[in-house]
């Protein structure tokens, strides 16, 4: 806890340390705006966007769930022996078929 | 909370008397912000001569010499470096989000930094020594991730926001096989706590884990790289086609913040490699007696910090030799090899080894 505050605290003192040391701002229009090869920006950047990136982040949550679902069972492995182990292996062999569906479906091709 | 005994454990001697006039909580209070200062001043000064190590490597590498003006063959750098970054302006852009613009950069540091807490250097040297260690740190690294994507939505730019996303689903994508590998090394250890993960590997080079669990160990340090989205995993910053990615928008010091944690993760990534991979301070020698009781060299030999710092210097030189020599990956490759080739071998390494340890005579071989 400590530790988290002493480095919360070396974030934000460098940061309003640069802010204060750093030169006086002189805002401008074309300084301020954003960049865009040395031309004024066309439109503003919340655009459309690629629909594989929300599916990447569904993906990883289903995934992530089931590491959350191995670390403990990992440090127990020893105490809970040959029937935990096939009951993993249950589990996992679901979560496979469904790993082989999304890459059948063709939802880990990125173009 | 702590005794405070334990709170000044591996704390020089002559800092316990000097002490006791104070109360009980300000002395818990104080030696825990001593060890803070001591872990974290050479993890901030290893940050800024990895960045010199970097050009300097690279440079030879490529036959130049790299920088060599500040100082004595260029030793001052980092610390010119470090004052133009403090005394520069920091832009906000007109259309920028100015709160979490702010807020973006440090967010990313901030982990990156904390994450330290808990990673022990010795036997007992380690400020949090709490069970769920490695628990802690793969959340905090997690968390890095949002200073990411927060700084490229903020901004509000069509770099700075591709190459956020870019960042976000790369991330994303290696953290699971990072996971998977992480599963394998609990499974031999059966402890989250990271000294107890070191110690399970005494006994010399052939007892640690990156023989029995060698798949894991490739996969973890190449998803390491992965993560930092470093070279050849750039492509978050790619700046031949997206200008500098998600920090395009940033300077002066906001910049240096995502410069510091960047490289702070390199340093993070290399020391966990060590600690679960490796045997961390364990000597390869360990277990040898006659060689670690010689009268002075068997010091050299034994277990030791040195060790330590050999292992994460080998690993922070495998992220330099990456960027010298491999092009950047183009990003469906990066997709590919993240879910198609990572996810499937250490699910499979997983498998194999808990088929070995309950069906065959090789188990122990895993433990």
């Amino acid at each position: 806890m400590i530790f988290i505050a002493v480095a919360v605290a070396i974030g934000v003192g460098a940061f309003i340390a640069g802010w204060y040391l750093g030169q006086p701002s002189r805002p401008d229009a074309d300084k301020n705006s954003p960049y865009e090869c040395g031309f004024e920006a066309f439109e503003d950047a919340r655009m459309k966007f690629d629909v594989r990136y929300y599916l990447v982040a569904i993906l990883f949550i289903l995934f992530d769930l089931e590491i959350a679902f191995l670390f403990p069972w990992g440090v127990v492995l020893e105490k809970i022996g040959r029937f935990g182990f096939l009951a993993m292996v249950v589990f996992l062999t679901i979560l496979v078929v469904g790993f082989v569906y999304e890459w059948a479906k063709g939802a880990l091709d990125w173009e | 909370m702590t005794d405070v005994t334990t709170a000044l454990a591996w704390l020089p001697d002559f800092i316990e008397p000097l002490l006791t006039w104070l109360p009980i909580w300000a002395q818990i209070l104080v030696s825990s912000l001593l060890k803070i200062v001591l872990i974290l001043v050479p993890v901030l000064l290893g940050v800024m001569y990895l960045t010199f190590a970097e050009r300097k490597i690279i440079g030879y590498m490529q036959v130049r010499v790299g920088p060599n003006r500040v100082g004595p063959r260029g030793w001052l750098q980092p610390i010119a470096d470090t004052l133009k970054f403090l005394t520069k302006e920091v832009i906000l852009p007109t259309n920028a989000n100015v709160y979490l613009f702010i807020i973006a950069p440090m967010l990313s540091l901030v982990p990156a930094l904390a994450a330290w807490a808990v990673v022990p250097f010795l036997d007992g040297w380690v400020l949090a020594d709490i069970d769920a260690s490695l628990l802690y740190i793969l959340a905090l690294t997690s968390i890095g991730v949002y200073g990411i994507l927060v700084a490229g939505w903020a901004s509000n730019s069509k770099y700075a926001f591709l190459g956020a996303m870019r960042a976000g689903a790369q991330v994303v994508a290696y953290e699971i096989a990072m996971g998977f590998a992480l599963v394998g090394v609990l499974m031999a250890a059966g402890s989250l706590n990271l000294r107890e993960i070191v110690l399970h590997q005494s006994g010399g080079l052939f007892q640690w884990y990156w023989l029995p669990l060698f798949p894991l160990f490739v996969v973890y340090f190449i998803s390491g790289v992965a993560e930092t989205n470093r070279a050849p995993f750039d492509v978050a910053e790619g700046e031949s086609e997206i200008v500098a990615g998600f920090h395009v928008e940033y300077s002066g010091i906001a910049f240096a913040l995502f410069f510091l944690a960047e490289y702070a993760n390199m340093i993070l990534i290399s020391t966990l490699t060590s600690l679960l991979f490796l045997g961390g301070w364990l000597s390869p020698f360990d277990g040898l007696d006659w060689l670690t009781e010689l009268p002075v060299i068997g010091l050299l030999f034994g277990n030791g910090l040195h060790w330590l710092l050999i292992k994460i210097s080998l690993f922070l030189l495998f992220f330099l030799w990456f960027r010298a020599t491999f092009p950047r990956y183009r990003y469906d490759q990066i997709m590919r090899l993240g879910w198609k080739v990572f996810i499937p071998v250490t699910l499979v390494w997983i498998l194999v080894m808990g088929f070995a340890m309950f069906y065959t005579p090789f188990g122990h071989w895993f433990h």
